[in-house]
């Protein structure tokens, strides 16, 4: 598996990651590309829908073609609003998945936009049974504040819709959140292309999740790989603090004001 | 505001003249929109529209490998009871039709469920005919009830219930609704049902509304293509699901189209559908409504469904049988119509793959469980 060599682990509820792309496992035409999707970008972290799980199939479970390495990110997909995120966040615990969850609370099935008070009701609610929460959210600062609050391991504001491949256009609101917030700052959903996820690690956030751009790909083991060089090559980039963006005149070899001296 | 309200707007509209004055450049105009009108709708599903199918075919493939990835789900029917009460002309259990009736009991029931589970399918959809009195709400709900252990996602497709009925059918385990207004020609609708509840046209048609507010989490309509002129029927069938997502945001919206099958009686459709023309209609409904369910029964054929499977579907029946008790009976049972697609669920896996698509057969977990309740 490629990592980064930095030195610069991210750490999520104890768990210090080398690599800061998130995975999913929806849309596939086939989970059996799951193993070589995860092979491919290098990512540690991996999503699924409890609801599309089935713990007593025999065969066609989606969890047998997880690569036993991976920290298993179950989501509360389906649930509208907090007491059906927190009874599915139970039932992925119950089940074997572990304690991390990421909280998706969605009532509204046309723009599939996280309701940010249900969002923060059950995370208060699962950070206090020892989940290690991450929740979906619109990057609102003071949902993010409700959050944090909660107990919140880590924020992930959306870049755009979910599966809208749009890139990042909440590009200046979590621009605030990284700016007001020590959690892990995770964007998740909206990201189309590889260029986007490395955009958005040089703003300064921790990680990305992507699927439906790798999912959805004509060759998604090829696009895993190109997402993965690209968070890190982001990473690195915000890590280097790239040289000052000058804005308006071009600095002048022969400076207006030399005549003045000391 | 109600569907019907809706409706009335295009009371007096001759939509058909409409579709007829929509030109190429209209279609091609429209499919450059991100979000589309109603005007738009009826533009896509124009005789125009009709020379544009693979611009369309390439949009909606887009949309919905975007919306929902490469994914079918599978989901299978069981008959528990073909008494009815109505007079549907074009319904083999239409109660003047000399078939033998029938109801399961507790031990069939759960018998059908067990086949059917050891398939593999979790997504179980209930039928009845119309008869209250032998299969009431409350045998429907019961039948929820014994199968719910086997299957995560129940369904139902029965007669149109009050808001009370489907929230008494939520509690039993059901979280989905099927109801198709069959035609949405008023005018028509009586002498297609000349007798019997469902010559109710207005509480049929607000039924799918009803179910929504009784919170029913999958609400899934259609128009019985051919009974109506298809474009029309199409056209209501689309503004119907416009209106239901955007009235209820928390119930997801699907759409099937069934067309007129043979069946036990001599009905005649008014217009056949062709099969150019019912892709026609379903790519104009997944470019207009993104993120629609749509379902293809097994009243079409094998090859023609395969094909279907780029092309927005999202949910297909397999391993089906229109009888009741027909998975588990050795006696030869009249189903409610014919079905075209005999494919057992292993076949119908089979086939999903071989077009690069995953058969999925769960979608969602029972949360009723008290262990996770806290």
């Amino acid at each position: 598996m490629e990592h980064s060599n930095n030195n610069d682990p991210l750490v999520i509820g104890g768990v210090e990651l080398q690599s800061r792309l998130f995975t999913g496992t929806g849309k596939y035409g086939s989970d059996t590309v799951i193993p070589d999707v995860c092979r491919a970008s290098g990512s540690q972290v991996i999503t699924v829908a409890l609801r599309r799980v089935d713990m007593n199939a025999a065969a066609g479970n989606v969890m047998q073609h997880i690569p036993k390495h991976m920290q298993l990110l179950p989501n509360t997909s389906g649930a509208r609003d907090a007491e059906e995120a927190v009874r599915i966040a139970r039932l992925a615990r119950a089940a074997g998945c572990g304690n991390w969850i990421k909280i998706e609370v969605i009532s509204d099935n046309r723009y599939l936009l996280p309701d940010g008070y249900q969002t923060a009701r059950a995370t208060e609610i699962l950070a206090k049974e020892g989940f290690v929460v991450l929740p979906y959210m619109n990057p609102d600062l003071y949902v993010a504040r409700d959050l944090v609050n909660a107990g919140a391991a880590a924020v992930m504001p959306l870049g755009a819709p979910i599966g809208t491949n749009r890139g990042i256009r909440t590009r200046e609101m979590i621009g605030i959140l990284i700016e007001e917030f020590d959690v892990p700052i995770v964007v998740d959903a909206g990201i189309g292309k590889p260029s986007e996820a490395c955009d958005a690690m040089e703003m300064g956030v921790d990680a990305c999740l992507v699927n439906t751009a790798i999912a959805t790909a004509g060759d998604p083991v090829i696009m895993a790989e190109a997402f993965g060089a690209a968070v890190r090559a982001g990473r690195q980039a915000f890590l280097a603090k790239a040289g000052p963006v000058l804005t308006g005149a071009a600095s002048a070899s022969s400076p207006l004001t030399g005549f003045l001296g000391e | 505001m109600s569907f019907a309200q809706v409706m009335e707007q295009y009371a007096g509209k001759d939509i058909a003249g409409m579709m007829d004055r929509v030109t190429v450049a209209d279609v091609q105009r429209t499919l450059s929109r991100r979000t589309l009108s109603a005007e738009d709708y009826l533009v896509l599903l124009s005789p125009a529209a009709a020379g544009q199918l693979e611009a369309m075919a390439q949009r909606a493939n887009q949309l919905t490998v975007q919306h929902f990835g490469r994914t079918i789900q599978l989901f299978t029917p069981m008959y528990i009871s073909n008494f009815c009460t109505n007079q549907c002309v074009y319904c083999g259990f239409n109660t003047r039709n000399t078939i033998r009736r029938t109801k399961l009991d507790d031990a069939q029931i759960r018998r059908e469920g067990e086949v059917i589970e050891a398939t593999g399918l979790k997504q179980l959809l209930l039928l009845t005919g119309e008869a209250p009195k032998i299969a009431s709400v409350e045998y429907i709900g019961h039948a929820a009830k014994l199968l719910r252990d086997l299957f995560p996602s129940i369904g139902v497709e029965v007669f149109a219930l009050t808001q009370d009925e489907y929230e008494y059918l939520i509690s039993c385990g059901v979280d989905s609704m099927t109801l198709f207004q069959e035609t949405y020609n008023a005018a028509l609708y009586p002498s297609l049902h000349p007798a019997g509840p469902k010559s109710d046209y207005r509480f049929r048609l607000d039924a799918p509304e009803r179910a929504c507010k009784a919170g029913m989490r999958v609400v899934n309509i259609g128009a019985l293509l051919g009974l109506d002129v298809w474009r029309k029927d199409a056209f209501f069938t689309g503004l119907h699901a416009h209106y239901l997502q955007f009235a209820y945001p928390q119930t997801d919206i699907a759409i099937s189209f069934p067309r007129m099958r043979p069946h036990a009686g001599e009905f005649q459709p008014e217009s056949i559908v062709s099969d150019r023309e019912l892709v026609q209609i379903m790519l104009a409904q997944r470019i207009f409504l993104p993120r629609c369910g749509i379902t293809i029964s097994t009243r079409e054929a094998p090859s023609f469904r395969d094909n279907l499977i780029p092309l927005g579907v999202t949910r297909m029946s397999a391993g089906v049988t229109t009888a009741v008790g027909g998975h588990t009976s050795e006696e030869e049972e009249v189903g409610q119509f014919e079905i075209s697609d005999p494919r057992s669920v292993d076949e119908m896996c089979a086939a999903i793959r071989a077009r690069g698509y995953q058969p999925v057969f769960k979608d969602w977990e029972p949360l009723e469980d008290a262990a996770v309740a806290g």
